[in-house]
């Protein structure tokens, strides 16, 4: 008996000690104990504060890109393999969800389809190539599902990996950029702890950053119906219409619909300044793109070139000479923060796709301190009460409930520290079930020892059979809890899965105090007591 | 110390008066939220902009609405937030029709506006202290160096400075000032504030006599996506309940727990439309807690009865279970007390923010504990009297 206690008193403590280190670590001085405390209880942003979005990646844009490219090669591969066509358009279906993209020809000479099926097998693997009902001599190439997958899928891992480096170069601390939502939802929730100014973040972050240098064609016009009006309501072919701004005013040019470069050619972009002062940026392209964009600037000296950020035409400067590796962007409005945003997007690299936000909570550190401050009194009060209830209800065994919920609260703490889970206002919810079950636990094994007492059985058999047949009871109860924990923890997202996770861990934890470390402090005490001496319950 | 000593309550007797309250309350509660005052959704779920501002003065309300009115923002609602010696309001907006990113901002945009119309704005190239992180304190006071630390390097600058602005910061954001600071000298009492960083300070920022402590900005598909996952959710996790306690009861036993559980959802849910108090995040937070609180308390008075079924040979069951409920009624009225207590510390003193939250679990725990022995025990007993009718005794699995 004696040894048996002995080694479980030694993993009890083990358990505190490696609770309390993992807590607070090896602190040398006051201030380390203040550093390992902060580093290890992550509380959630509506506890201290700081900047939370739910965004949502439009993974659509994505696959459009994917396939109006394939569209305009396809385009050159017929002309390039003489196989003549009629008509070559893309037909989206749009009405699924998610949307399947689809490119029909038509007028194909029977004798060629065999050319365009290996043209598709050996240069499409991701489409397929299908017969169009009712007209033989049209084909259409579907975009396999489960590459359209793949493309939203990567899409979304792109944009958070370009979401993450523009926080990174901004120096916001411990951010949390992760996906968010069900399967197929596309979404990310960013969480920036003290950051003040949300807007501008926003901003830094959801700027595609599509850079596209195309040449103009003419322009510009005040407005849309301008500019269709010029060309008798038809955009010559391959040509769009985009706007810009030029001092205040809405503007619009007719530009090529081919971009000369992009931002994917780009190698890097520092903000700079001009011989005045104002800023610009400068651009590096990569070899491939130098050539090109040689290419182009040199044919066409003195036409006007537009600088197209996110679809809309950021300036539109005269080509003065021919450019190859290294440009600069000037004009605009460029102020010395905007200069540095811009190179900093630029550098970071463009989004895949358009990120649209659907929530957006700021927390200023005072409400945050608040709610902390509101929060701890009241649970110590209520704490304090429970605790002092239980000594004065219970005496000698009440110091056993005591130390089983001090510990378990110990253990909860230090394992969200150690899986690095974070606690919020939801969580707090958590805590106070686990409380309130862990009170449970012992009121209901100490009611039992009291029965078996009243039966006349000796105290040591009485406490046995008490915590025997509680047992059953906290097991039924503890398991159902936890079973519909994880159900939260496996369908709900945020807030609900914080709760699920407190509640879980603390029930865990409880079932090991209440049940196994109350019993140990039960026997230590009968195997130390004076024989026949009453029990203390 | 012990408050029972083994009551002889005759519960089944009198379940009815109980079981009429129960259909009263919930009856009650169903028409308020279906005809009556419905229930009132939180930001979380309705989706809108919420934004929490605190004032140094007593804020003229009708003062801002009309500066309001004047921003096209016809229908927010403008409520006292926490007690009155906070001065603070709670600044709320519906939805916008549209959800692109300036939109979702310009809600909010139009508020600060409004009151800086209002209040006055600062200096130019000034920033305001009282709504700055410690993060663009940081950033000032390092730019400024009143202690001279750039002369150990850049690093060891940035991290006196940070230091010190958040030891700042906290004094700012610490009772009686909560948030605002009246006057730069006071933070003399921070320890390492010398003059000069106090002047660095009042170099750098003004003090509004307003801060806005919380924002919160929420897009249609996150609050109906919210909502229902909060529903599904539940649901699920309460059939995930039912299929444990049938395989460790019978289904019936499941059924019940179900019943009742759900029974303290909808009563409390009565409560909160009847009282017209929103339904926030926290609230659901709440729920869920009482869910589990109120299965708890059931599968105790059951996991009695399951004992009980086997040690008895042909037992009444509606005595059975009156004698089963008597035998925890000691630990019921304990556990139920003290977790009582516990809540209505919070719902005492935890502030504003999770007072949704305490008054929820506050009503909840005692419906918890009320409906595992009027609602769920009557239900076993109904369904065990039809079966004794038809001659079968009631049957449980062996725990």
């Amino acid at each position: 008996m004696e040894t048996k206690i002995r080694s479980r008193v030694i993993l009890i403590l083990v358990v505190i000690v490696a609770c309390i280190l993992g807590i607070i670590g090896f602190p040398r001085n006051v201030q380390e104990l203040k550093d390992n405390l902060h580093n290890r209880i992550h509380l959630g942003l509506d506890l201290k504060g700081g900047t939370d979005q739910i965004l949502q990646v439009q993974v659509e844009d994505a696959v459009n890109i994917t396939s109006g490219e394939a569209l305009e090669r396809l385009k050159d591969e017929l002309k390039a393999k003489t196989l003549p066509y009629a008509d070559i358009q893309s037909a989206d279906d749009k009405t699924e969800t998610p949307p399947i993209h689809r490119i029909l020809i038509k007028g194909i000479p029977q004798d060629r389809i065999p050319d365009l099926q290996t043209i598709v097998t050996n240069q499409y693997s991701d489409w397929d190539l299908v017969r169009v009902p009712g007209d033989e001599t049209a084909r259409m190439l579907v975009l396999k599902t489960s590459a359209a997958a793949t493309i939203r899928n990567q899409a979304l891992m792109q944009a958070m990996e370009t979401i993450r480096r523009r926080i990174d170069a901004l120096g916001v601390a411990e951010p949390t950029i992760a996906e968010y939502g069900q399967e197929g939802d596309f979404e990310l929730v960013v969480q920036l702890p003290g950051v003040d100014d949300p807007t501008r973040v926003r901003d830094i972050m959801q700027s595609t950053a599509l850079l596209e240098f195309k040449l103009v064609q003419d322009g510009p016009y005040s407005s849309r119906e301008a500019a269709l009006a010029q060309h008798g309501g038809v955009l010559p072919p391959d040509t769009e219409l985009v706007p810009g701004s030029e001092s205040g005013n809405e503007v619009w040019y007719v530009l090529n619909r081919v971009a000369a470069i992009t931002g994917r050619d780009l190698t890097g972009a520092e903000p700079s300044h001009d011989s005045s002062g104002r800023p610009n940026v400068d651009f590096t392209l990569n070899r491939d793109g130098a050539e090109r964009f040689g290419r182009v600037t040199g044919a066409n000296i003195g036409k006007l070139l537009a600088v197209v950020l996110d679809n809309r035409i950021f300036t539109a400067p005269v080509i003065h000479g021919q450019i190859t590796d290294r440009g600069v962007i000037e004009g605009g409005n460029f102020t010395p923060q905007s200069a540095n945003d811009l190179a900093l997007v630029l550098r970071s690299g463009a989004l895949p796709a358009s990120i649209k936000t659907l929530s957006d909570e700021t927390v200023g550190p005072s409400l945050g301190a608040d709610s902390i401050r509101h929060g701890v009194l009241a649970s110590i009060v209520g704490l304090v009460a429970v605790m002092g209830f239980m000594l004065v209800y219970y005496r000698g065994a009440g110091v056993n409930a005591d130390v089983a919920l001090a510990l378990n609260l110990l253990i909860l703490v230090a394992a969200m520290g150690y899986i690095g889970a974070t606690l919020t206002l939801p969580g707090i919810a958590g805590v106070i079930l686990t409380v309130g079950m862990g009170v449970d636990s012992n009121v209901l094994i100490f009611e039992r020892i009291r029965e078996e007492l009243r039966l006349g059985k000796a105290v040591g058999a009485a406490v046995a059979a008490g915590f025997e047949q509680a047992f059953r009871t906290i097991i039924d109860t503890h398991v159902t809890t936890v079973v519909s924990a994880a159900i939260l923890f496996a369908f709900g997202t945020g807030p609900i899965k914080g709760f699920a996770v407190t509640l879980t861990i603390g029930l865990l934890a409880n079932l090991f105090t209440s049940v196994f470390v109350s019993r140990v402090i039960f026997d230590y005490g009968l195997t130390h007591r004076e024989k026949g001496a009453a029990l203390s319950i | 110390m012990e408050f029972f000593h083994e009551p002889k309550i005759d519960w089944m007797g009198i379940k009815w008066y109980f079981i009429s309250l129960s259909l009263a309350l919930a009856l009650t509660g169903i028409i308020s939220m279906l005809v009556h005052r419905g229930l009132v959704f939180g930001i979380d779920f309705r989706g809108g902009t919420v934004v929490t501002v605190k004032f140094a003065q007593s804020p003229n309300v009708d003062a801002i609405r009309g500066e309001l009115d004047r921003a096209g923002l016809r229908n927010a609602t403008i409520q006292g937030y926490g007690p009155p010696s906070d001065h603070a309001v709670i600044i709320g907006l519906d939805l916008q029709t549209t959800t692109s990113t300036n939109a979702l901002d310009t809600g909010k945009q139009a508020v600060v506006t409004g009151l800086s119309n209002l209040y006055g704005k600062g200096p130019e190239g000034k920033s305001d202290f009282n709504n700055a992180s410690p993060q663009t304190v940081t950033d000032h006071l390092t730019a400024e160096d009143p202690l001279g630390a750039g002369a150990k390097g850049l690093e060891a600058a940035t991290k006196t400075y940070h230091d010190l602005a958040d030891a700042i910061v906290n004094y700012r954001n610490a009772p009686p000032r909560s948030g605002l600071l009246g006057d730069f000298s006071d933070l003399r009492n921070v320890p390492g504030v010398t003059p000069g960083v106090i002047s660095a300070l009042a170099k750098d920022f003004y003090l509004s006599t307003y801060a806005v402590t919380d924002t919160k900005i929420v897009g249609p598909k996150v609050g109906s996506d919210l909502r229902r996952q909060a529903v599904y959710v539940t649901l699920a996790g309460l059939g995930a309940m039912l299929v444990y306690i049938w395989f460790r009861f019978e289904l019936i036993y499941g059924v019940a727990a179900v019943v009742a559980t759900f029974h303290d959802v909808i009563i409390t849910l009565g409560f909160f439309s009847l009282l017209n108090k929103e339904i926030t995040l926290t609230v659901i937070a709440a729920l869920l807690t009482l869910v589990g609180y109120s299965m708890n308390d059931t599968i105790v008075v059951f996991d009695r009865i399951r004992e009980n079924v086997h040690a008895t040979k042909r037992p009444d069951f509606s005595k059975l279970v009156d004698h089963s409920i008597n035998q925890t009624l000691s630990r019921t009225i304990l556990t139920s007390g003290l977790t009582f207590l516990a809540v209505l510390s919070l719902f005492l003193f935890g502030g504003e923010v999770i007072h949704g939250f305490a008054f929820c679990l506050v009503v909840g725990v005692i419906i918890g504990t009320y409906s595992s022995v009027f609602i769920a025990s009557p239900i076993v007993v109904y369904f065990y009297q039809r079966l004794a009718k038809g001659g079968m005794s009631p049957r449980v699995k062996v725990a």
